[in-house]
């Protein structure tokens, strides 16, 4: 065989290594998204129906008129929302402060604090499942979407400061230098200058927060008690029934949980993988 | 892209809060705030949030796994009694205790390391793909990263469904000769996957390798990137085969990586919740359970035990922490925290 065409088999291999693994990740996803424009008889049959030749709306429709748990899919959606956005709107002002203290000062207690961010990022969240569930029925916001947005606050705000800390840190300080020396004030250095070269990082960093709200289940399930305060994870659950269950429903379901949690991921993934390893790798 | 942190903090010596005092224009906004306060005024509202949030609860976590809670000291109408440790004997004496702790303990060290052999694999296929392909073959696998917890249930238990999943079609197609060798049968319909505790952590690995071999793929890629090329050149030139180019140099410059990797997974995979309750269809087989739902199912299911839950949820937090904290002083250590 000559080295040309080794090489040249050699890419084919790659290639069609590559695409097996394009297949094995999409496949399962391709398979929600097909099965819920797939009419009954296609859905529930031993055979391989690849592709949805009886092609329906009717699995969407329902869960948008009849929903599950007695209430349209909606509401679910709106309720997962504003958890979401509300976790991301205080999470990321919190974490913008905090960033920029540990970015732009030293201070006393400052490497203790980093650490301390990294440990709690260790505590599971079962771990503090029992006492949060009770503090939250003592102050009374049991069964409101607010508890949840201050519960999920909690569980991103560490990473939430850990990964925009490294966006802080890569604004070049002479500019804000060069504001001071401008005479700008603290405030104004801090809107106008900081602000615009941090907000991509901020964007980073709330989409991860927004996605990770969106999909918790575990404290949804257990402070939520009206099925009117459910989010889609825990909404989900209600379709498998008794009598068997409604694939072509529950499939609408969850590809309309996954298409915004996918949009988002795909626009920041760079960031987000750069985020979690940062500073361990050594370019 | 990685490195960015340190690049910034490279460039100079930083200006101590004491040498802005002395600034030519002294900003009139912040004249009531001495600037050795700035810092800490700024981080008070985070570290707040974390102190009521993580470390108290976490605090009473611990006092709770001491006491007697139940629905009438959940109501408030009797006050918690302090129990020592019988919430401990009781949980170390039930025998669904140490299922769970093996099925937790085997699932995430067979989960953990499949996710970073077949993620380093497929990061290293895509550092050799064409810029095209690679992007192409990164999109794809991100969907599936991207898909959430309670979905990724939902999507293989489909898939793995006794009557109408793919799974149980797809093995009906294979030659019966070769089925009979490798599984001893041939008949698949029907199969039930989701009834009993091994098989359910079969479909369980495969969920949680499926969604998480994505990132460790791409964080693998991006660290190879960051490679000089010039080291494999000369590698190639002194005749070295492939594996020992990954023991010698890749897997040395990748070492940092790995372990955030190795520390991520496991973390991930020892607190596994959603993809198992959706799989199981709730706290139901208790033979399927993990420490995390044994815990969740102790406290929430009726009738509510909820310091036997948090005594199990003290275990788990304890075991997480004494196989993490080399890794922790490892991140401390290459992680400069300045």
């Amino acid at each position: 065989m000559t080295p040309f065409a080794r090489k040249r088999l050699t890419r084919i291999a790659l290639n069609a290594a590559g695409l097996l693994v394009f297949l094995f990740a999409v496949f399962p996803v391709y398979w929600m998204v097909s099965t819920s424009f797939k009419a009954n008889d296609q859905i529930f049959t031993t055979d391989f129906i690849p592709f949805p030749t009886h092609f329906t709306v009717e699995h969407v429709d329902r869960v948008l008129s009849e929903g599950v748990a007695g209430n349209s899919i909606w509401l679910y959606m709106r309720n997962s929302a504003i958890v979401a956005l509300g976790t991301v709107l205080i999470g990321a002002a919190l974490a913008l402060l905090a960033a920029t203290a540990i970015a732009r000062f030293t201070f006393r207690g400052r490497t203790s604090f980093l650490i301390l961010l990294l440990i709690v990022q260790m505590i599971p969240a079962e771990a503090l499942l029992i006492p949060l569930f009770l503090n939250v029925k003592r102050l009374g916001l049991y069964d409101q979407l607010l508890g949840l947005i201050v519960i999920n606050v909690g569980l991103t705000l560490p990473f939430g400061i850990w990964m925009l800390r490294t966006f802080v840190a890569a604004v070049p300080r002479s500019l804000e230098e060069a504001a001071w020396i401008d005479g700008a004030s603290r405030m104004t250095t801090f809107w106008r200058v900081l602000f615009p070269l941090v907000a991509p990082g901020l964007v980073a960093t709330s989409i991860f927060s927004f996605i990770t709200a969106w999909n918790e289940l575990i404290f949804a399930l257990i402070l939520m008690s009206d099925s009117s305060g459910y989010t889609m994870p825990v909404a989900l659950q209600f379709f498998f029934g008794q009598r068997g269950t409604d694939w072509g429903a529950i499939m609408a379901g969850s590809t309309m949980m996954t298409i915004p949690v996918v949009v988002f991921f795909l626009l920041v993934q760079r960031r987000m993988v750069s985020g979690l390893v940062a500073g361990a790798v050594k370019g | 892209m990685t490195n960015t942190s340190t690049v910034a903090r490279g460039g100079g010596v930083p200006p101590a809060p004491g040498r802005r005092r002395h600034a030519p224009h002294r900003p009139s906004k912040a004249r009531g705030l001495s600037p050795r306060a700035v810092p800490y005024v700024l981080l008070a509202p985070g570290l707040l949030v974390i102190a009521g949030l993580l470390l108290y609860p976490l605090g009473q976590m611990i006092v709770i796994s001491f006491q007697k809670v139940g629905i009438p000291q959940i109501n408030g109408k009797k006050p918690a009694t302090w129990e020592g440790w019988d919430n401990y004997t009781r949980v170390l004496d039930n025998e669904i205790f140490w299922s769970s702790l093996r099925n937790t303990l085997v699932f995430a060290a067979v989960t953990v390391t499949l996710t970073l052999v077949l993620g380093t694999a497929v990061g290293t296929l895509l550092n050799r793909l064409s810029k095209k392909m690679s992007t192409f073959v990164v999109i794809g696998i991100m969907s599936a990263w991207a898909v959430p917890p309670v979905a990724q249930g939902v999507i293989w238990r489909w898939l793995f469904d006794s009557d109408a999943g793919m799974i149980n079609w797809a093995l009906n197609l294979l030659p019966d000769g070769l089925s009979e060798l490798l599984f001893g049968r041939s008949d698949w319909t029907g199969e039930p996957w989701l009834n009993d505790a091994f098989t359910i952590y079969l479909v369980l690995i495969v969920c949680v390798l499926w969604s998480s071999f994505p990132f460790v793929a791409v964080s693998v890629l991006a660290g190879l990137r960051g490679i000089p090329a010039e080291l494999y050149e000369a590698a190639r030139v002194d005749g070295a085969t492939p594996w020992r180019i990954f023991r010698k140099i890749t897997f040395p410059l990748l070492k940092p990586v790995f372990s955030v990797l190795t520390i991520l997974s496991i973390i991930w995979d020892f607190k596994v919740f959603s993809q198992l309750y959706v799989l199981m269809g709730g706290p139901t087989n208790r033979e399927a359970f993990n420490l995390s739902i044994f815990s969740f199912a102790e406290a929430f299911r009726s009738p509510p035990k909820m310091g036997v839950g948090a005594a199990i949820a003290v275990i788990l937090t304890l075991i997480l922490l004494v196989v993490t904290a080399v890794y922790i002083r490892q991140i401390v250590k290459t992680e400069d925290l300045r």
